[in-house]
This record gives structure tokens, C-alpha cells and sequence, in this order.
């Protein structure tokens, strides 16, 4: 028997966190996600202990500003991307709002880090999820169009071959039969 | 993941496309340590060594002496040892059947090598920054298929 599964990532790393910052008996809390706020001093032992711990569940602590500031960006369009807000807003008045900076500034900074630019990073994400959305929830390609937001289905079905270099179809193939070959084996 | 480099393996027999590879890596701004093998067995051998460092993509030659692309391919992907190592198949044949072959056997990108340098380049650099996205943002490595 095989079963899939679905996650939601915010609350399993939420809880892993809080329960490791609970351990410690730290006092803190999280204005947001990606985000701790100790509410005491927190010794040099105490912190190295902590970044040991939460090293294993590949959870590390950002030391640089601007490396910071680049994770809130990719978690504000993960989370706008997966959890199919309707955003009457365009994504960069969207992000340039949530984060208080200017779009050029946050376009800037992005594309140095990241060596790729937030509107390729926000098409990719989209692509991502629909994916995610053909293999666990077999959901037609009309109506991941619409639940993401695509003007039409080839609207999307462009925009993924051009990400991946192959059609929606195909990707569905793929995996469709790597799971046999796996089940075979 | 804060490493400054990425680390890139290609296990190709051909000295000239060896060359070619690491030539347009120099050229990039995304700083990689390339390392390469120029048959299947000696790549095997090297993933194999427990002190060796994995790489984050491997690329790899269909045709080669000793070990072919594939077997090395269901080596590593049988291997929870190589979990996160990507893998792109490099090779000059672009039959349909070959390339959903490959994936279906686990690579996630296949490459058809480009004649001209300037867009091998560009290819590279893609695949590269792509990867670097995989690597870096928590997507799903499963659902990783790229065809340039």
C-alpha cells in the first residue's frame, strides 16, 4: 500500500521551531514567518546549542542583512503563490508593501543575491505549485489555470514549457510513470 | 548552503566538450568548482569514496566506456546516499523517447549539447541558476524536470 502526501511547510517549520525554542526554555516570540524575536538575552552557549539543534532540520540562522531580506522576499511569494490569495494587487506593489522597501531597491537586492530577478523567481514558484497541483490532486489544467490565476489554460501551458521545456502533459507523464517503476521495484 | 561555490561533476569522454564545459563555467559569475571524469567507472568511483565531496548537479555523457550515462544514472538514483545530488543528462541525442527514458529513470534535466559556445553558455548558466533554486528555496527536488 502507498499513500501521498500533501505538507504545508509554515506550520511544520513553525512547529519544529517553537518546540526547539520551547526545549531551550527561551523566551521569544514570532512576529513572522522567518522571524525571532527573543524577549531576553540569549547567551553566546545557549545560541550556539540552538543553531546546533535547529541545524538539523536544515533550519539555519541568517547572519547577513541582506541574505535576510532576500529569504522574506522568497517566503512573501511562496506564501502568495501557494496559498492562491486572490491578490487584486500587482506582486510588486504587493511586496514592496508588506516589506517597506521600494520595488527597485527589493528588484535590486533580489537579483545580486539570487542571480535571478523576482518576476522569474514569482513564474517559477507558479510553475512549482502547479505542478504539485497535477501530481497530488489531479486536478485538470483549466482548473489549475484558474486557481492560479492564469488568464487561460494556454496561458499557463506556455508558461510552463518555458520554464521547464516540457508541456504539462508530458510532466504528468513522467511521473506518472516513474511511480510505476517504482512500484515495481 | 551559505558555501560561496557551487560544486558541478561532469563524467563526459570526449576531451574537447570536457573543455568546452569548463571554459564556459570560467565565464560565469556564479562561482562553481568544476571537476571532471572521462568515463562512467572512474565518476562511480569518485561518488563512491566516502571522503569524496558530492557535488550539488552532475552532468552526465550518455555514451561512455566502462559505465554508460544510464547505468550511472540508476546507480545514483538507487542510492538514498546521492539524494540530493541533481542530475543532467548531457548528450548530443535529442530522441524523444531517449529523453523521457532518462527521466523517467530519475535525471532532471536533460541537455541537448549546443555547437555554439556562446549558447552553451547561456544553457549552463540557466540550468545552474534553476538548480540553485532548488537547492536554496525548498522546492520539491521530485518534481525537478528540465529539458533545454
Amino acid at each position: 500500500m502507498k499513500i501521498y502526501l500533501k505538507f504545508d511547510f509554515n506550520t511544520i517549520c513553525r512547529k519544529i521551531l517553537e518546540e526547539k525554542l520551547n526545549e531551550k526554555g527561551l523566551k521569544y516570540r514570532i512576529p513572522s514567518f522567518g522571524e525571532v524575536e527573543f524577549l531576553e538575552q540569549v547567551s553566546k552557549e545557549e545560541m550556539k546549542a540552538l543553531t546546533n539543534n535547529l541545524t538539523e532540520y536544515g533550519i539555519e540562522i541568517i547572519e547577513n542583512q541582506k541574505t535576510a531580506l532576500v529569504q522574506k522576499i522568497k517566503d512573501t511569494i511562496v506564501d502568495m503563490v501557494f496559498s492562491e490569495k486572490d491578490i487584486n494587487v500587482k506582486a510588486s506593489v504587493y511586496l514592496a508593501e508588506k516589506l517597506n522597501h521600494s520595488y527597485g531597491y527589493l528588484s535590486n537586492l533580489f537579483s545580486e543575491v539570487t542571480y535571478t530577478s523576482i518576476e522569474n523567481f514569482i513564474i517559477m514558484q507558479k510553475i512549482e505549485h502547479a505542478k504539485q497541483l497535477i501530481v497530488n490532486d489531479k486536478l485538470t489544467l483549466t482548473e489549475i489555470a484558474y486557481r492560479l490565476s492564469y488568464s487561460s489554460v494556454a496561458h499557463l501551458s506556455t508558461q510552463f514549457k518555458n520554464t521547464t521545456g516540457i508541456t504539462p502533459s508530458q510532466f504528468q507523464k513522467i511521473i506518472t510513470k516513474r511511480r510505476e517503476l517504482a512500484n515495481k521495484l | 548552503m551559505n558555501k560561496e561555490y557551487m560544486h558541478i561533476i561532469l563524467a563526459d569522454d570526449d576531451e574537447d566538450d570536457r573543455l568546452f564545459f569548463t571554459d564556459a563555467f570560467d565565464e560565469l559569475k556564479i562561482n562553481t568548482k568544476v571537476q571532471t571524469y572521462n568515463d562512467g567507472a572512474a565518476l562511480m568511483d569518485y561518488l563512491n569514496d566516502e571522503d569524496s565531496i558530492l557535488p550539488e548537479i552532475l552532468f552526465l555523457d550518455l555514451n561512455m566506456p566502462k559505465k554508460n550515462g544510464i547505468e550511472c544514472l540508476q546507480e545514483i538514483k538507487s542510492n538514498p546516499k546521492f539524494s540530493n545530488i541533481a542530475v543532467a543528462i548531457y548528450s548530443t541525442s535529442s530522441s524523444e523517447e531517449h529523453i523521457e527514458e532518462t527521466f523517467v529513470s530519475g535525471a532532471n534535466i536533460y541537455i541537448k549539447k549546443p555547437s555554439d559556445f556562446n549558447m552553451l553558455k547561456k544553457v549552463l548558466s540557466d540550468v545552474v541558476t534553476i538548480n540553485w533554486q532548488y537547492q536554496t528555496s525548498g522546492l520539491n527536488k521530485d518534481n525537478f524536470l528540465l529539458r533545454m
